[in-house]
């Protein structure tokens, strides 16, 4: 028996002897996230410094192509996976959320690094999204600042894990009725995620009353937060 | 021209495709899953012609001792018990770049002073830029880079922000990952434990003589005592120090390198005595503790 | 040309007396820690004419905003050079109110000073009549205010300059944006609609693109020009540039990069931090280069500081920037290999070589990427055991075997030269006058290294070439980097076998460096080009002003005029042979 079919194949179920070469049984969702796994396609999508680490993580030495991942897609109609690899600005966000939108399903997300994932070292900043889970559903975060190819690996590896243990009858684009897609943030005086619009509104309608306030009685700090 | 370059840039590649092929000769069934980190290490090397792939999962590449990932708590390990080295003097969280460590210290409900124990340590590994100055400005050597990479998760909200509990690691392993450091370090340590010891022996040389009788009660009651009030005479620590070298009615100066061999019991072999030693080791605990609440 | 002028070629800038020659318009800077002059705002275009024109400081390195806050003003400071003399900079403070700052551009004199103005403008309110394309550059059109402004706070504040008051003793952790999504100090209009927002933000950009105007004309058919975006998502803008291009059929009319898609602030990030915490974010400016950032800033620093660096520290910096720039320059050619349609083996032949060089900083620094290796008077850590014979190993046999190996592989390759040879082609005076630095300039025939002009460190010391080209084209600048990593290893060489022992690091390094007051301006030649750390401190722990002269950022302003007339797919292979790297062109 080779490799793949000892992989596949369930235990459970005897094979006559003499066609066990032949034939193999299992599962639908066993042979679907086997072969969704081993051939999922980055999107070829840098956004820093991480960004070098993976490629450095295609290229010779770690060599991606050994998962089925070397194909790096530029556009995003044909990725499965994407990469979220360095500091997500205000400023590129919508990008991201639209690329994100372009992305068939089944689609993945890893957040790798710090910045990804939470904010890293800029998240201090004025024009720094604290981790891009704040808009897109994430599967896998990869600690490290940045993580070095071989810790890239290991998240891809983990990602392989958690596909294994999906169904297709659980996974939420195979649900009835279509996925909306995300909305995509507005860039106004500051970031804008329009899923927070009435939030917002409210918030701006306090401040024009705070205003109003303070216009009236000066003395009084307004409290904010 | 008439594509001589490009003939010329084809036999480059030729080279390199033999070039593969002499490695796997010169390093005769050692192509792949290299049991040993050292022939991994000599092809990937300046000496290698060819292709150069680490199988990552089943092989990996070694990361050298200086490698930085994420930090970690070093922890003596006493039994069950994990004594920290962190005193939550809060350099670390004062020189972090991205500031990503929060301490909470606490002060004794007795005496009111700060406990030289952290009540809880917190790091943000998803803001942590892996810089490594925590570690390097680190007085007591109790916070280290780990060598750890494979920390991928599928939720950051519960681990990510890493606790005292989390981070802690126990002095062994850190031997084990930086044996180079964990000497020199070592070294440094028992050199400045033996000058302060001969400095309390000096101070005290006379009334500790005849304290030294009832020794074998003092040491333990006397760590008990010791860390709550850390700001303590250095007197009343001194016959505590005292006690375990004069039990085993040995010089005092013995005491240090006894000392250094107790605090490396992963990578030395065991000492000689190790008794002696590790009833040496909590009567030097406290007065290690207490240096810096001095200043 | 007459005698005088010709004498004022090879000036220096002790040389010039500025305040004998305008004794109105400028005087001598008197601030304590300062150097240079104090120019005044309405005089500023007349001295520098002059500066261009009768002294022959053609190079204006850097345009560097400072809000003095509680001098209520505005400054300029601005970095002349003399590319033919070498030596110092004179430095020239324009001072205006902060209220309403306008300082006239130099733009029209200086071409190079158009990014630097406009970013000026952005992130602090300046203006500049004069300037013919001032809007902002980082940020967004409708963004709440300047925030490089000192009176400027973001969402998430908290305070002035780090250490953070609530990270120790009471440590709690906090994920503030979780608990408070909008975070404070932003302005909401009243009334606040989500709509018009994103057009408001892209309007701007196509403003300037040329709409009108005729197309090809092909017998009997009549086109129109086409504005395309490339980017930011572009498998070859090397990161998260965008350019927008406006194309006649495939020739490119007018083409504006727009950037900012990864501005992280690391300037005011950088003023918040204390000065050693600024060291390991420089490693992120240029994520390719960090040893040669952490040379400029710990320099600039420690021109305030007057630390003494260890000799064997000096040698390590050398060895260390050297091994980054034949690191930085394999990767360039592998990827510009890429931008030229060989896809991904050039690259990856180089970056097999980049590894071995990157093996040797893990194991010294502790990171393969990020090394945070430069401390103020020294380094952080030497050569482990074995490092030494490795990097000789490099520079002796490996490196020089390989560079040769890449000449044979790529040089004659007739794709290379048909897709290189002639195409965006610079001259002399023009790279001069868009202050590009590095390979670059030297490609278009300016023998200007700082190594060499204005030797930092112990680059004196060394025996190296500069390589010069002639036309400023693709192939030339392909050709003087592979040139420069071949001197490099000749550096390496050298400096390997002198390499003295003895102490890495002068005195106890201390968490908080105490800094005394004044300006400092620490340029080294980095890879990219000219990398420049304006420092200010007012003795406090945190630095006043933090300002990075980004060679990338700068070299990008000559990118709109060098496609001008090339097509489509030159624009990839323009672009690639700056060498940019977006960590340190947004910051």
């Amino acid at each position: 028996m080779s490799s793949i079919a000892k992989e596949l194949a369930n235990p459970d179920i005897k094979v006559p002897a003499e066609i066990e070469n032949n034939l193999i049984v299992t599962s639908i969702d066993k042979i679907y996230n086997w072969s969704r796994r081993n051939s999922m396609w980055p999107m070829l999508f840098g956004l820093a410094c991480c960004a070098i680490e993976m490629i450095c993580t295609a290229a010779a030495r770690y060599d991606l192509s050994r998962f089925g991942m070397e194909v790096m897609r530029p556009s995003a109609r044909q990725a499965d996976l994407m990469i979220v690899s360095g500091t997500v600005t205000k400023k590129m966000v919508p990008q991201i959320v639209r690329l994100y939108n372009q992305m068939p399903e089944p689609k993945y997300v890893m957040a790798m690094g710090a910045c990804a994932s939470g904010g890293g070292p800029f998240k201090d900043g004025y024009n720094v999204v604290s981790g891009i889970d704040k808009f897109l559903p994430v599967d896998v975060y990869v600690p490290g600042c940045p993580p070095t190819p071989q810790a890239l690996l290991h998240g891809l590896i983990t990602l392989q894990k958690k596909i294994d243990g999906q169904s297709i009858r659980t996974v939420r684009w195979y649900q009835p009725g279509a996925e909306e897609p995300i909305p995509v943030p507005i860039l106004g005086p500051d970031l804008i995620d329009p899923r927070q619009a009435t939030l917002l509104r409210q918030r701006a309608a306090e401040q024009a009353a705070l205003a109003e306030q303070a216009a009236l009685s000066p003395a009084e700090p307004p409290a904010a937060g | 021209m008439f594509g001589t370059g490009i003939l010329k840039g084809m036999g480059v590649v030729l080279r390199h495709l033999l070039g593969s092929y002499a490695d796997d000769i010169r390093y005769l069934g050692r192509k792949y899953y290299s049991p040993d980190p050292k022939q991994l290490l000599a092809r990937q090397g300046p000496k290698g012609k060819g292709a150069m792939t680490v199988m990552y999962p089943d092989e990996k590449m070694p990361v050298p001792e200086e490698f930085r990932f994420t930090p970690f708590l070093v922890y003596e390990e006493k039994g069950a018990e994990k004594d920290y080295r962190c005193t939550s003097c809060g350099i670390c969280a004062k020189v972090c770049p991205p500031q990503c460590i929060w301490i909470e210290r606490t002060n004794d409900p007795k005496t009111g002073r700060p406990v030289p124990q952290p009540r809880e340590f917190h790091i943000d590994i998803d803001i942590c830029m892996n810089c490594g100055f925590c570690a390097e400005f680190c007085p007591f050597d109790a916070i280290k880079m780990d060598h750890n990479y494979e920390m991928a998760s599928y939720d950051r909200t519960v681990k990510h922000i890493m606790n005292k509990e989390a981070l802690g690691k126990p002095l062994s392993y850190y031997a084990s990952i930086r044996p180079r450091n964990f000497q020199r370090e070592e070294a440094a340590r028992a050199e400045e434990e033996a000058k302060k010891a001969a400095k309390a022996a000096a101070a005290a040389a006379k009334p500790a003589a005849k304290k030294a009788a009832p020794a074998k009660k003092a040491a333990p009651a006397k760590k008990a005592a010791a860390k709550p009030a850390v700001k303590a005479a250095p007197k009343k620590a001194a016959p505590a120090k005292k006690a375990a070298p004069a039990k085993k009615a040995a010089p005092a100066k013995k005491a240090a390198p006894a000392k250094k061999a107790a605090a490396k019991p992963a990578v030395k072999k065991a000492p000689a005595k190790p008794a002696v030693a590790k009833k040496a080791a909590p009567a030097k605990k406290p007065a290690a503790k207490k240096a810096p609440a001095k200043k | 040309m007459a005698t005088a002028e010709l004498n004022n070629l090879k000036l220096k800038a002790e040389d010039v007396k500025l305040n004998e020659a305008f004794p109105e318009a400028v005087s001598v800077e008197t601030r304590k820690g300062y150097s240079g002059y104090t120019v005044k705002p309405e005089n500023l275009v007349e001295v520098a004419t002059a500066l261009r024109d009768r002294y022959n400081f053609k190079f204006l390195s850097s345009a560097t905003p400072v809000h003095y806050l509680e001098q209520g003003q505005m400054e300029m400071v601005y970095h002349f050079y003399n590319l033919d003399a070498g030596g110092g900079a004179i430095v020239l403070h324009a001072q205006t109110s902060h209220d309403a700052p306008t300082i006239p551009s130099l733009t029209p004199l200086f071409p190079g000073a158009d990014f630097q103005e406009r970013e000026a403008w952005d992130l602090y309110g300046i203006k500049f009549p004069g300037h013919p394309n001032l809007k902002r550059i980082l940020m967004w059109e409708g963004f709440n205010g300047h925030p490089m402004r000192k009176d400027w706070k973001e969402a998430y504040y908290e305070q002035d300059g780090k250490p953070y008051d609530t990270r120790w003793p009471g440590g709690q952790v906090h994920r503030v944006e979780d608990k408070n999504p909008f975070g404070n100090n932003v302005a909401y209009p009243d009334g606040f609609t989500l709509e018009g927002w994103s057009e408001q933000a892209e309007r701007g950009l196509y403003e300037a693109m040329p709409v009108d105007g005729k197309g090809v004309t092909i017998e009997g058919m009549q086109t129109d020009l086409v504005t395309v975006n490339l980017g930011p998502q572009h498998p070859s803008t090397h990161g998260v540039l965008r350019l927008i291009v406006t194309l006649d059929g495939e020739t490119i009319v007018k083409l504006e990069p727009v950037m900012g898609y990864l501005h992280r602030n690391h300037e005011k990030i950088g003023e918040r931090n204390t000065f050693i915490q600024n060291i390991p974010f420089t490693d992120r400016l240029d994520y390719l280069t960090p040893m040669a950032n952490n040379h400029g800033y710990v320099m600039a620093v420690e021109k305030l500081m007057g630390a003494k660096v260890p000799e064997r520290a000096e040698y390590l910096r050398v060895i260390m920037d050297e091994f980054t720039r034949v690191a930085s320059h394999l990767w360039w050619i592998g990827f510009f290999l890429n931008d030229l349609g060989a896809f991904f083996t050039p690259a990856l032949y180089m970056m097999t070589e980049r590894e071995m060089i990157l093996d040797v900083f893990e194991a010294t620094a502790g990171s393969r990427m990020m090394v945070n290796y430069m401390r103020f008077g020294g380094v952080a850590r030497d050569l482990p055991p074995g490092a030494l014979e490795t990097l000789k190993e490099l520079a002796f046999e490996r490196l020089p075997r390989k560079i040769d190996e890449i000449e044979a592989y790529l040089t004659d390759n007739e794709i290379v030269r048909s897709r290189c040879i002639g195409v965006a082609a610079m001259s002399a005076d023009e790279a001069i006058a868009y202050s590009v630095s590095g390979p670059i300039l030297r490609a278009a025939g300016v023998r200007h290294d700082i190594r060499k002009a204005e030797p930092y460190g112990i680059y004196d010391r060394f025996d190296f070439e500069i390589p010069v080209g002639q036309t400023g084209d693709l192939f030339d600048r392909y050709k003087v980097r592979v040139f420069e990593a071949r001197q490099s290893v000749k550096i390496l060489q050298q400096a390997l076998t002198q390499l003295p022992e003895g102490e890495i690091l002068s005195g106890k390094q201390q968490y908080q460096a105490r800094v005394p007051a004044g300006e400092a301006y620490g340029r080294i030649e980095s890879p990219k080009g000219e990398l420049g750390f304006y420092v200010v401190s007012n003795g406090k722990p945190n630095p006043y002003r933090y300002h990075v002269r980004a060679p990338g950022f700068i070299n990008l302003t000559s990118l709109g005029k060098a496609c001008q007339g090339w097509k489509v797919a030159d624009v990839v292979a323009i672009l690639g042979s700056v060498d940019i790297v977006l960590g340190e062109v947004d910051r």
